[in-house]
């Protein structure tokens, strides 16, 4: 299900309304993950804390949007884009890929919470279609 | 058996005391046929799905939200008992609807997302955890009976 042209331009529309609140998105989406998804705090055992506004949550959120930021300016090839962060989730994080969609979900949960009216049906598409195509991209180097 | 915390009990019945049960369930639905487009298939005596306007005008869909909302509300009445309370609704979608069971979280994760729309910052992450919990149980609930 690769990216149109249209969905390009809907994900570019609605990163622009977004991107300032980055930081606050992706922490709250990680805190959410870990909630809701609890297996996915396997990968954090190394945290003291993995509660909402704890401080390894809110660095990690940043961390994450910057991929996110750095894959919507990639949208175009996001494989090219993207593959050094695909050999470090390959080769040292070692994630799971499914739980790449339990990341988009809450992403996507974050922002019709934060931005009901700019997260509509359309943009909602083209988003999970860019979070599906991000987290292939991600899995580009695992085998 | 599935056990509910009381804080659990309590942020369901609040959740559905606080939506508007004739918005959210065309919402969710409609949500669900234009995000996943696939879901149509199921669809087709509902008339024009071809767009999204199309799809969020479409009174069939809106008249078909309101009997999901329904459905999750006899779900809300026998919490305790949801696979029992279900046994009919997962024939029907098994049996007569065929419906893949896949399908059932896609529409599970649209009513998440526009719960969250409406809700504001009173959808915390420990109310977001309740409401999927309470949508997992209506989703396994429902696939019991296939076979």
């Amino acid at each position: 299900m690769s990216l149109t042209e249209k969905d390009k331009a809907a994900v570019k529309a609605l990163w622009a309304k977004i991107s300032k609140s980055a930081d606050a998105i992706g922490a709250d989406a990680l805190s959410r993950m870990l909630l809701v998804y609890p297996q996915t705090k396997t990968y954090f055992s190394h945290w003291p804390d993995t509660k909402a506004g704890s401080e390894p949550v809110k660095k990690h959120g940043k961390k994450i949007m910057g991929g996110v930021g750095l894959a919507v300016s990639k949208i175009d090839d996001l494989a090219a884009g993207l593959l050094e962060l695909s050999e470090l989730h390959a080769f040292k994080l070692r994630v799971d890929p499914a739980n790449f969609k339990l990341l988009a979900h809450c992403l996507q949960v974050v922002i019709a919470n934060m931005f009901p009216k700019d997260f509509t049906p359309e943009a909602h598409v083209a988003c999970d279609k860019f979070l599906a195509n991000v987290a292939l991209a991600l899995s580009e180097k695992y085998r | 058996m599935v056990k509910w915390s009381d804080f659990e009990r309590a942020t369901i019945q609040d959740i559905f005391s606080k939506i508007d049960k004739d918005v959210v369930g065309q919402a969710a639905l409609s949500r669900c046929l234009i995000v996943y487009p696939w879901t149509q298939r199921y669809f087709g005596s509902f008339g024009n799905l071809y767009n999204a306007a199309a799809i969020t005008s479409n009174p069939k869909v809106a008249a078909h939200g309101k009997v999901v909302i329904g459905g999750l509300e006899k779900a809300l009445q026998n919490m305790d008992n949801i696979k029992q309370a279900y046994t009919d609704l997962s024939v029907l979608h098994s049996e007569k609807l065929q419906v893949d069971p896949d399908n059932f979280k896609l529409l599970a994760d649209c009513l998440t997302i526009v719960v969250a729309s409406n809700l504001g910052i009173s959808f915390t992450p420990e109310v977001q955890a309740a409401f999927q919990k309470f949508l997992d149980v209506v989703v396994a609930a429902l696939r019991k009976q296939y076979y």
